[in-house]
């Protein structure tokens, strides 16, 4: 089905970077020169502050939002500059499963109509209009994929918590089967029963379907459950990525292992360590050298003025940092 | 305990609990019948003190806030019970009487940060609103109050992410905007319905530490949901399991995470991913979904997928019963001698192995 043999990758950016114009003159540079790239069958996490671009990154990469430079690839071909026409026949192949489970759903519309629409809109695998009865079939699929029942297709999105509505979510992105999905925190919102059906959800699909998958997430469990490979983003850049546990247990990158020691243990009494500290930038007005000095505990004059590139620093493993920390 | 820049309405009184939940039901309609939404679910909230409201998605963990909050709008729901702030009823009290109270009082951050903000106001111009609706200060004043308490939360360079419209924020911005603006007022409750899920682990522990610190300052107790059970152990005093609308288990927070006396939370804590240690090829997840309101079984609610169901749980909802100091859960085993059993260390991968990590 897939051709998981080809060492192209499915989703590659060069150089990617995006900027919004904010008020008074000013643009913020949400991505700030991303180059990566996501072969196929692979599972990238991507972590990092809120507001450093993630969301931004995962619209980019599926040509959600114009791009201000750089380059993006999917399945070898460029489609940076692409017009909407000829994105659409691509569209199925690459969905995005949106942070804002809430906000995506049109409350006017039931659950069923709303699984439907895509499979409506989109031709099917042999470039015909579906069947009533395919898509009928399909949608009940769906219902089945995410663990909710039949019964609910007749329902509104209010009718549903956080969680279920999120579920629904990632059905919709599932419907047109894609090659590539971008999943912007589709389990912040669950709770850790849920959490790990969709955890396993994820892993099965791609066993099941070959999906290769983009996960941003902001708990690093889940991260490394999902994942092979971690990218960590701090203020528009990648300052971390490789193989998932060599980067959340051998942290090369003080604001990773800053991350790593924050998570909050399912302990009780254990210490909670002290937040970190320093000055927050702004993506507005982003520090010169080294985008994590006013923050990194261990700070030195070189790192104020020269910035530090992503660069390999043990095989299969790169840090953007002047002394990256030592393996422990 | 409340901010002296207002006064309070109304004082603590040591030998009453600051929040009062007595049998709080909530049925909302649906196909021509009522739907038990939340049942009976009962707590209290000390002075001061911090509860960790969890249970799955859809359990009724928005709904029980939103009953408190008397935000509750939908034609037709029905709310019973009571609920008493420093011994005062909530339910019924007219929505004038409680928008008094909202905000001052007692706040609440929404679980869906869109819901707190208009799109067509700036973020800093709603939360001046909000401190103006409270206190006598000028614009100017205000302002200066939301842009410290955005750079209080971690906002990075508050002053021009004041004027800054809902939609041009992240996720975890937006969030800590509505953060602002429920602390802006130093209330005595805060009802924080999942606060830092849209946030990363750095700034969440910087938010967890201003809502611990809120006690610390103002005395003010905080009622907080979430499914992050690391968030609970970390910040919660005490911990109530919410299933399918009931309490299946409520106490002390390091009773409740050694030895859960509920299947369900039980496998919640199961369910939780290891950060260190093995990775599982996949999670125990707890199989099947909990049953839809307007279907529960007539047992316990968690009969279909517990592994410890018969037949003395599938005739009546188990009663809640005492199982140490504060500790209650909603289960036949430990009366019947069979109680599960205490977690280890061993069940804590995380825990073992993450004190020797950076
Ligand atoms: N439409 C917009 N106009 C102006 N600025 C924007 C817009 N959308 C996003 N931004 C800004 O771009 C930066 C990156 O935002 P983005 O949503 O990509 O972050 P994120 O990493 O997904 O954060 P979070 O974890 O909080 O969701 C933030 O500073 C945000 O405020
Ligand atoms: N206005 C409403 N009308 C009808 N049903 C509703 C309404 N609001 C919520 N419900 C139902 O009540 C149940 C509980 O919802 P609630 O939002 O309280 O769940 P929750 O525990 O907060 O879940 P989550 O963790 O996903 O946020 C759900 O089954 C939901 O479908
Ligand atoms: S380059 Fe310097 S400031 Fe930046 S992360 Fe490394 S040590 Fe810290
Ligand atoms: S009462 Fe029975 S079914 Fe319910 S949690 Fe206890 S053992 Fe399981
Ligand atoms: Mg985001
Ligand atoms: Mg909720």
């Amino acid at each position: 089905m897939t051709d998981t043999q080809s060492p192209a990758p499915l989703m590659e950016v060069r150089n990617l970077s995006k900027s919004y114009r904010v008020g008074g003159g000013h643009r913020l540079v949400a991505v700030d020169g991303i180059s990566l790239s996501v072969m196929p069958g692979e599972m990238l996490g991507l972590v990092g502050e809120s507001g450093c671009g993630k969301s931004t990154l995962g619209r980019c990469m599926l040509r959600l939002t114009d791009i201000s430079a750089g380059q993006v690839m999917f399945e070898g071909r460029d489609i940076t500059t692409l017009p909407e026409r000829r994105l659409r026949p691509l569209r199925p192949r690459m969905q995005m499963v949106f942070q804002d489970s809430s906000a995506c759903l049109n409350p006017r519309r039931r659950i069923g109509d709303l699984l439907a629409e895509p499979l409506r809109v989109h031709p099917g695998p042999d470039q015909r209009r579906r069947q009533a009865a395919d898509i009928e079939r399909r949608v009940r699929d769906l219902m089945e994929l995410v663990s909710l029942p039949v019964a609910a297709l007749t329902r509104y999105p209010h009718e549903f918590s956080g969680g279920q509505r999120q579920r629904i979510n990632i059905a919709r992105a599932l419907a047109l089967s894609p090659r590539l999905v971008v999943a912007d925190e589709p389990v912040s919102a669950l709770d850790v029963s849920v959490q790990a059906q969709i955890v396993n959800l994820f892993s099965d699909l791609r066993t099941r379907l070959g999906l290769t998958y983009v996960f941003v997430a902001h708990d690093l469990a889940v991260v490394r459950q999902v994942s092979t490979r971690v990218a960590v983003m701090y203020l528009g850049a990648i300052v971390e990525m490789g193989a998932t546990d060599d980067v959340l247990h051998q942290p090369a990158h003080p604001y990773t292992a800053a991350l790593t020691t924050a998570v909050p243990r399912p302990v009780v009494g254990a210490t909670p360590p002290p937040p970190l500290g320093g000055d927050i930038p702004s993506p507005v007005n982003r520090p010169a050298g080294c985008r994590f000095h006013t923050r990194c505990p261990y700070v030195q004059d070189r790192c104020r003025m020269e910035a530090p590139v992503l660069r390999p620093i043990r095989p299969g493993h790169e840090a953007a940092c002047h002394f990256p920390l030592p393996p422990s | 305990m409340c901010s002296l820049t207002h006064g309070c309405v109304m004082p603590a009184d040591p030998t009453i609990p600051l929040l009062d939940v007595s049998d709080l039901c909530v049925s909302f309609p649906a196909g021509g019948r009522m739907v038990p939404i939340v049942e009976h679910v009962s707590f209290t909230l000390p002075e001061a003190g911090i509860l960790g409201l969890v249970g799955e998605s859809g359990s009724g963990k928005s709904v029980t806030a939103m009953a408190i909050m008397g935000l509750i709008d939908t034609p037709g729901v029905r709310v019973s019970g009571s609920v008493r702030f420093r011994g005062r009823e909530l339910v019924g009290l007219p929505p004038r009487q409680i928008r008094r109270l909202r905000g001052r009082d007692i706040a609440m951050i929404f679980q869906d940060p869109m819901t707190a903000f208009t799109p067509v106001y700036t973020i800093g111009w709603q939360i001046d609103e909000q401190i103006r609706a409270h206190e006598r200060i000028s614009r100017t004043q205000a302002r200066a109050r939301t842009v410290r308490i955005l750079g209080e939360m971690g906002v990075p360079d508050p002053e021009r992410m004041a004027r800054r419209y809902p939609h041009q924020l992240s996720g975890g911005l937006r969030q800590r905007a509505m953060i602002a603006m429920a602390l802006s007022c130093n209330p005595t409750l805060l009802i924080a319905d999942e606060p830092t899920t849209a946030l990363d682990v750095t700034v969440q522990a910087q938010i967890l530490d201003l809502i611990r610190s809120l006690r610390g300052t103002y005395g003010s107790s905080v009622l907080l949901i979430t499914h992050d059970m690391g968030v609970v152990a970390q910040t919660c005093d005490s911990t109530l399991v919410l299933y399918s609308g009931r309490v299946a288990e409520t106490g002390p927070s390091d009773r409740v995470f050694s030895h859960p006396g509920h299947p369900y939370t039980a496998a919640l804590l199961d369910s939780i991913p290891p950060l260190y240690g093995p990775r599982p090829d996949r999670l125990p997840a707890i199989a099947g979904a909990p049953p839809v309101p307007m279907a529960r079984p007539p047992g316990c609610a968690f009969g279909p997928r517990c592994a410890h169901v018969h037949a003395a749980c599938t005739t009546t909802p188990p009663a809640l019963l005492p199982l140490g100091p504060d500790h209650e859960a909603a289960c036949v085993l430990p009366a019947e001698g069979t109680p599960l059993p205490p977690r280890t260390a061993a069940d804590w991968p995380i825990d073992t192995i993450g004190d020797a990590c950076p």
